[in-house]
């Protein structure tokens, strides 16, 4: 066991996959020597050789399209997008071929690829640096879209996607990249896709986040603690095929729901969750659900940054109005 | 001022309109039966196309794209291909497929609309038609990435149209392939028409051919309605990237004589004087012409060929026709390798939206699918 960052973490289960199958690649821009621009691939290019770490020109519909192509030989490429607002491009591939290839073939040609990205906020980052797009990837039949919360998240659910036989979009939140350490075995263990996970049990209150809002939604279930308040957490992780059975389960027991994300609201992943509630759960509902989230506003240049990322106080504010009534 | 690069397109042309000799048979071309079989691939192929049109027309297949007076772009290729090669097709390449082992009825059962028509017997590398414009450009550079890593002498085998040169994923492809050396060959059947956009408000580059140059590759031009000459070039191109020089481009110019698909009515767009000019040329007559002054075919083996191709296209048009459609499920079964849980609700529903749908054409006594 050792203790590391969320991007260490991911370092270590590349290497670590790499190492149990010659099938896995990664590829993207400066992920060779450079070892990425936030070194998630750093000495992978040392140790696995130019032929498994591969530097692509600079095309992002081009690594995805070509991941797809890999795949369909065998192959299980890792492409890493530099920045989570260069992804766009990949969506045509993603859509018309990475989420249907085994569909439209009924399942002659596989797609075992996964897109690995920075994403979200908080960094103090150019235009175009601190998107959440995980809404786009979500609605893409036949996808999955992964986000760890944590480096033993981040570990486990890459090892998972990497060896899963369909695409898989993985969301890092760059944002805590290195903001803690966790202690993480490099054993393999990969963690299910898929599921949910229950961070916190509570009875009063269902908070329901995933990757850099996670740490910020830990510290305000224990504010709330504090206050007399039992919050409980649930991690979503993988946003689509979303656990919903955890979700229901958890707002059946506490009976009020608010769920935190960065990205804006309209249509995002937690219009989702609150149709789930909505649909599945409504007669356990003891409050509305509320949702935490960005504005339908570009996201703003670090000037405002913080305006637009949901903090401490608008959570502890939506869980407050939740608990009013009873 | 000093000339750091120039460059010069080739075209190669071997045999005529008129069906005589513009330049000198390569050797494999010397053995009639080579030619035959060329020719009989072109003529199953315009019958299929025919009969496709004559189903969409009737009610009885979708809407399909014929390869009319492109024959010869679709089978040279294939012909040039060795069987372990992979073939990336866009969606007018069925003289290529049909070639490489794809059968007719599974032909129909795609543009009927069963995706199972993907999920064929024969080349079960190839990849499936690919109608978004020049997208799998990027896999067949995956594709030969992937050969290029297994050190395994085999090439990726790509058709673009016309139109697709103007698309990033094209470029992006052909300029990976270049600084990467894959053994990729690109195919561009330039038939003149990207729907109603002629080649000339496509570009302004006076080959196609030519956009291989700022990818570091050879490009070279072929009469694409001169199946001897495609495959030739086309085969020259795929030696060369299996013995690992790198990739190519081959642009085959033809004519696209039909509608660009049944939904098409190319009327709107351009005169039908240039069709019966552009007629004039098509693969099919010249290669008979040919042959028949080589005395190495003739009126009766022409009416044999014809009997058994129609035949053969007769037989896989009633197989497709007797097909059951397939069960609802088929659309959720393969998303992914294995149902995800969060889906089992949504297959559920699936079939029972499908028992409805059925029970309601019994009530309403059609029948029908």
């Amino acid at each position: 066991m050792s203790a590391l960052t969320l991007v260490e973490a991911v370092r270590t289960a590349l290497a670590r996959a790499m190492e149990e199958d010659p099938t896995v690649l990664v590829l993207g821009e400066d992920v060779g020597k450079d070892g990425g621009v936030f070194r998630a691939t750093e000495g992978l290019f040392e140790r696995f050789g130019p032929e498994r770490v591969l530097d692509t020109p600079l095309s992002e519909a081009l690594f995805t399209g070509l991941a797809v192509g890999l795949g369909a030989q065998g192959f299980r490429p890792v492409v890493e997008f530099q920045f989570d607002g260069f992804m766009y491009p990949a969506l045509d591939q993603l859509v018309n071929h990475a989420g249907r290839l085994r569909a439209r073939t009924r399942g002659r040609l596989g797609c075992p690829i996964v897109l690995r990205a920075p994403y979200g906020g908080g960094i103090r980052a150019p235009e175009h640096h601190s998107e959440s797009p995980e809404a786009f990837f979500a609605h893409v039949p036949g996808v999955r879209t992964v986000i760890p919360s944590s480096p033993a998240k981040a570990y486990g659910l890459l090892l998972a996607a990497i060896r899963d036989p369909d695409p898989v979009v993985f969301l890092e939140p760059k944002r805590i990249y290195r903001a803690f350490r966790e202690e993480v075995a490099d054993d393999g263990t990969a963690l299910p896709l898929d599921r949910a996970f229950l961070l916190r049990e509570g009875r009063d209150l269902t908070l329901v986040a995933w990757g850099a809002m996670i740490p910020l939604c830990l510290k305000a279930a224990e504010r709330l603690a504090e206050e007399g308040v039992s919050a409980e957490l649930v991690d979503v992780a993988t946003l689509k095929p979303l656990d919903t059975g955890t979700i229901l389960d958890s707002v059946a027991k506490t009976g009020r729901c608010v769920i935190v994300h960065e990205a804006p609201p309209s249509y995002g992943p937690g219009a989702e969750i609150a149709a789930l509630l909505a649909s599945e759960g409504l007669f356990s509902l003891l409050a509305p659900v509320a949702r935490v989230t960005g504005f339908d506003v570009p996201t703003p240049l670090p000037k405002l940054e913080d305006v637009f990322l949901p903090a401490l106080a608008d959570v502890l504010a939506a869980c407050r109005a939740a608990l009013v009534h009873r | 001022m000093v000339e750091i690069a120039s460059f010069r397109i080739e075209r190669v042309e071997i045999l005529r309109a008129d069906g005589t000799l513009a330049a000198p048979l390569p050797a494999w071309a010397e053995d009639p039966s080579e030619l035959v079989r060329l020719y009989r691939a072109m003529v199953l192929t315009r019958l299929y196309d025919t009969k496709a049109v004559n189903l969409q027309r009737t009610g009885r297949l979708g809407t399909v794209a014929s390869s009319l007076g492109q024959e010869a772009v679709a089978v040279g290729t294939a012909a040039a291909m060795r069987p372990e090669d992979v073939f990336l097709p866009s969606f007018r390449e069925q003289g290529a497929m049909l070639w490489r082992g794809v059968r007719i009825e599974e032909l129909l059962t795609f543009w009927g609309g069963d995706e199972r028509g993907s999920n064929w017997s024969g080349p079960r590398e190839d990849f499936p038609i690919c109608v978004p414009v020049g997208t799998h450009a990027p896999h067949a550079a995956g594709v030969a990435t992937a050969f290029k890593l297994r050190r395994e002498p085999r090439v990726a085998v790509c058709v673009v149209g016309d139109g697709a040169t103007s698309k990033g994923d094209v470029y992006e492809a052909w300029n990976l392939a270049g600084v990467w050396r894959l053994p990729m060959v690109t195919v561009v059947a330039n038939n003149q028409w990207a729907i109603s956009v002629p080649r000339s408000a496509q570009t302004a580059a006076t080959t196609l051919a030519q956009k291989a140059i700022a990818c570091g590759m050879p490009g070279i031009q072929v009469d694409g309605n001169d199946v001897i000459a495609v495959r030739e070039v086309v085969s020259r191109a795929i030696e060369r990237a299996r013995s690992g020089e790198g990739p190519a481009i081959v642009e085959a110019t033809t004519y696209r004589l039909s509608d660009h698909t049944t939904a098409d009515d190319a009327r709107r767009y351009r005169d039908d004087a240039e069709v019966s000019a552009r007629w004039k040329e098509e693969p099919i007559a010249r290669l008979r012409a040919f042959l028949v002054g080589r005395g190495a075919w003739d009126k009766d083996r022409e009416e044999k060929l014809l009997a058994e191709c129609t035949r053969e296209v007769d037989r896989a048009v009633e197989a497709y026709l007797a097909r059951t459609p397939p069960p609802a499920s088929e659309m959720i079964d393969h998303v992914f390798a294995v149902l995800p849980r969060a889906m089992a609700g949504q297959r559920a529903a699936i079939l029972r939206r499908a028992a409805e749908r059925a029970e309601a054409r019994a009530e309403n006594g059609s029948g029908r699918p």
